[in-house]
C-alpha cells in the first residue's frame, strides 16, 4: 500500500499551495481581524471580544438574522414543500395519465428561473415590481384591483415579503428536479402493493417522501446554507432597505467592509455566519452517515 | 359504468393540464414580460404600458443598452473569465484527486476534509482579505484575481467530487500500466484523464456556469467598467436615473439571454450533473 502511494504527493503540491493562499490565509486573517478595530488602512487595534459583544447588542445585526430566518422559510420550507407535492404528482399521476413528455415539458418550464444568475432574477423582478409602470401593478389595475397596487420594494411593510415571493419563484425548480430524480429509484412494486391495500393519495405520498429522504436532506440543508449567503438579490433590489426591512447578514458584512470601513466588525459578522454554516454542515454529515449506517441510502 | 370511469379520467386529465399550465404561467410570466417589453419603443411603452405586445417590434432599446454598457465587451469578459476558470479548475481538480483518489497518499482523509471545508466557507469571510491581498500585489481590478480565486474555490469542490469518483476507478488498469513501465505522469495523462473524461466534462460545464453566475467577489474585485462581467455590469446600471422602462427591460433581457442559450446547449449535462451532485 505504502509502496503504491509513493510518488503521488507531488501532484497535490500546486493545488494545496493555492488553497492555502486563496482560502487558508484569508480565513485566518478574517478570524484575527474580527478581534480588532480596523478601518482597512493603518494598523488594526486589538479589542478582544468587543466586536462580538457589540454584534450581540446591535439591533441591525439581529434584524439581519431575523430577516434571514424568514428568508429560510421562502428558500427552504415553501419550495421544498411545493417541490415534494409537485414532483410526486408529476411522477405518480401525470406521467401515467399524460405521458413522460408532458412531465418533462412542465419540469423544464418550472426549472427555468434556476438558470438565471440570482442578480439577474432580481433585476427582472425589480422591473416587474416597479411602483409606477411595473407589470404587477398594471396587472392589478387591469383586473380592477388597483387599490392593492403599491411600492412593493419601497414599503417597509411589503419589502421583505416581496423578496420572499421572488425567492420562492426562483427556488422551486431546485427541489423539484432533485426529487424527480430521486423518485426514479422508488420500487414501483412498493407503490402497487400499497394501491392493492387501498392506500389513499396521502398514504402513497408519505411512502414516496419516505423513500426520497436522502434527497430531502440534501435539499433542506443546501438551501438553508444558500439562504444564509443571500447577497446579490438584496444588492440589486433593496440594498437592505427600506431601513433595515430587508437587511441580511451577508449584505450587512459587505456594508461594514466597503461602505462604513468597519472591517473588524464586518469580519465578526462574517465569522458568525461561518460558525452557523459549519454547524449546519456537521448536522448534515451526521444525518447522512446515520442514513448510510441504516443501510437505507 | 365503464363509460363513467372513462369520463372521470378525461376530466382528471383536463383539470391536471389546467393546474400545471397555471403554475407554468406563474413561472414563465416574468420571462415573457421582459422579452416583450425589451422589443418595445419608449413611446409604445408610455402609451400601452407593460402588458401588451410590442407594436411595432423594435430592437432600439436593446441596441441602445448594448452600446451603452458595451455589452460585447462584458460578454467577452464573462466568457474569458468563466472559460479560464473552468479549464484551470478541472486541471487542478484532476491533479489533486490523482494524488488523493488514485494515489491515496498519506493523510488523504485529512486533505479531503480541508477541501470540503474550503468549498463551503462563505465568501464573506474571505472577501476582505482577498481584496486587501489583491491590492497588495497589484491584482485589484484585474480579471486575473477573479480567475485565480474561482479556480481554487471551484476546484475544492471538484477535488472532493473526483476523489470520491476515483474510488471506483478500475485498479487493474492502473496496475497493468505500472507493470508496463508507465510513470506516474503517463498514468495521469494516458489512463486516468481519458477514462474519466465524461466526469471531467460535466465538471467543466458546471464550473463555467457557476463562475458566470458569480456576483459577490467579482463585484468587489472588478470596479472599473471595462473589466466587469455581465451580471455585475447590468446590476450597476440599475437605478441610474436616465434609464427608462424599456432600457431597464432590455438590460434584464441581455442578462437572461446567455443563460437561456447555455441552458439549451447544456440541458442534458445539467440534469445529469445536478442529480449526480445531489447524492454524492
Amino acid at each position: 500500500m505504502r509502496e503504491r502511494s509513493k510518488g503521488y504527493g507531488i501532484f497535490l503540491v500546486p493545488g494545496f499551495i493555492l488553497l492555502v493562499i486563496v482560502i487558508g490565509i484569508p480565513f485566518l486573517m478574517s478570524l484575527s481581524v474580527s478581534f480588532t478595530k480596523w478601518t482597512g488602512v493603518g494598523k488594526p487595534e486589538f479589542v478582544g471580544l468587543a466586536n462580538y459583544r457589540s454584534a450581540l447588542a446591535d439591533p441591525i445585526f439581529w434584524a439581519s438574522f431575523r430577516n434571514n430566518l424568514q428568508l429560510i422559510f421562502a428558500i427552504t420550507v415553501i419550495p421544498t414543500f411545493i417541490g415534494l407535492l409537485l414532483s410526486v404528482f408529476l411522477f405518480d399521476y401525470v406521467s401515467d395519465t399524460l405521458g413522460t413528455h408532458t412531465v418533462n415539458f412542465f419540469r423544464t418550464a418550472y426549472y427555468l428561473p434556476q438558470v438565471l444568475p440570482v442578480a439577474i432574477a432580481g433585476i427582472v423582478w425589480g422591473w416587474i415590481l416597479n411602483p409606477k409602470q411595473g407589470a404587477l401593478n398594471s396587472l392589478l389595475k387591469l383586473f380592477g384591483l388597483g387599490g392593492l397596487a403599491q411600492n412593493w420594494l419601497g414599503n417597509p411593510a411589503t419589502a421583505l415579503n416581496s423578496v420572499m415571493m421572488i425567492m420562492i419563484w426562483f427556488q422551486i425548480g431546485y427541489p423539484l428536479i432533485i426529487f424527480m430524480a430521486g423518485l426514479q429509484r422508488v420500487d414501483p412494486q412498493v407503490i402497487e402493493a400499497a394501491e392493492v391495500d387501498g392506500a389513499n393519495w396521502y398514504q402513497k405520498f408519505r411512502i414516496y417522501v419516505y423513500m426520497i429522504r436522502p434527497e430531502l436532506l440534501v435539499v433542506v440543508l443546501t438551501s438553508m446554507i444558500y439562504s444564509l449567503k443571500l447577497f446579490s438579490q438584496i444588492y440589486v433590489l433593496t440594498r437592505g432597505g427600506p431601513g433595515t426591512a430587508t437587511m441580511v447578514p451577508s449584505y450587512f458584512a459587505y456594508q461594514n467592509f466597503f461602505e462604513k470601513t468597519r472591517v473588524g466588525y464586518g469580519s465578526t459578522v462574517a465569522m458568525i455566519m461561518t460558525v452557523i454554516i459549519v454547524i449546519l454542515e456537521v448536522i448534515f454529515i451526521t444525518c447522512q452517515s446515520k442514513m448510510t449506517d441504516e443501510g437505507e441510502y | 359504468m365503464h363509460a363513467q370511469t372513462k369520463k372521470k379520467r378525461i376530466t382528471g386529465k383536463i383539470l391536471t393540464l389546467i393546474l400545471l399550465t397555471l403554475i407554468m404561467v406563474l413561472m414563465v410570466f416574468p420571462f415573457v414580460v421582459i422579452i416583450t417589453n425589451s422589443f418595445k419603443t419608449a413611446p409604445d411603452f408610455a402609451k400601452n404600458g407593460p402588458l401588451t405586445l410590442p407594436q411595432p417590434w423594435s430592437l432600439q432599446a436593446i441596441i441602445t443598452f448594448w452600446t451603452r454598457v458595451n455589452y460585447g465587451q462584458k460578454l467577452w469578459n464573462s466568457f474569458s473569465i468563466s472559460f479560464s476558470v473552468a479549464i484551470l479548475a478541472v486541471l487542478l481538480s484532476l491533479l489533486n484527486s490523482f494524488a488523493l483518489g488514485i494515489g491515496k497518499i498519506k493523510g488523504t482523509v485529512g486533505f479531503l476534509i480541508v477541501f470540503v471545508i474550503a468549498n463551503t466557507l462563505p465568501q464573506e469571510v474571505l472577501v476582505y482579505p482577498l481584496y486587501y491581498m489583491a491590492k497588495l500585489v497589484g491584482l485589484y481590478d484585474h480579471q486575473l484575481s477573479v480567475i485565480i480565486i474561482f479556480t481554487v474555490i471551484q476546484s475544492a469542490f471538484g477535488t472532493y467530487l473526483l476523489s470520491s469518483a476515483f474510488q471506483a476507478f478500475p485498479r487493474q488498469l492502473l496496475e497493468a500500466a505500472t507493470v508496463d513501465g508507465c510513470s506516474k505522469r503517463q498514468l495521469l495523462v494516458k489512463i486516468v484523464a481519458p477514462v474519466s473524461s465524461s466526469t471531467l466534462s460535466v465538471l467543466f460545464v458546471f464550473f463555467f456556469l457557476w463562475t458566470w453566475n458569480e456576483f459577490f467577489i467579482p463585484l468587489v474585485m472588478l470596479v472599473s467598467n471595462a473589466h466587469q462581467t455581465v451580471p455585475i455590469a447590468i446590476s450597476v446600471t440599475q437605478g441610474q436615473h436616465n434609464m427608462d422602462m424599456t432600457a431597464a427591460s432590455a438590460s434584464a433581457f441581455l442578462g437572461i439571454l446567455p443563460c437561456i442559450i447555455f441552458f439549451v446547449l447544456f440541458q442534458r449535462t445539467l440534469t445529469k450533473g445536478i442529480t449526480a451532485g445531489a447524492i454524492k
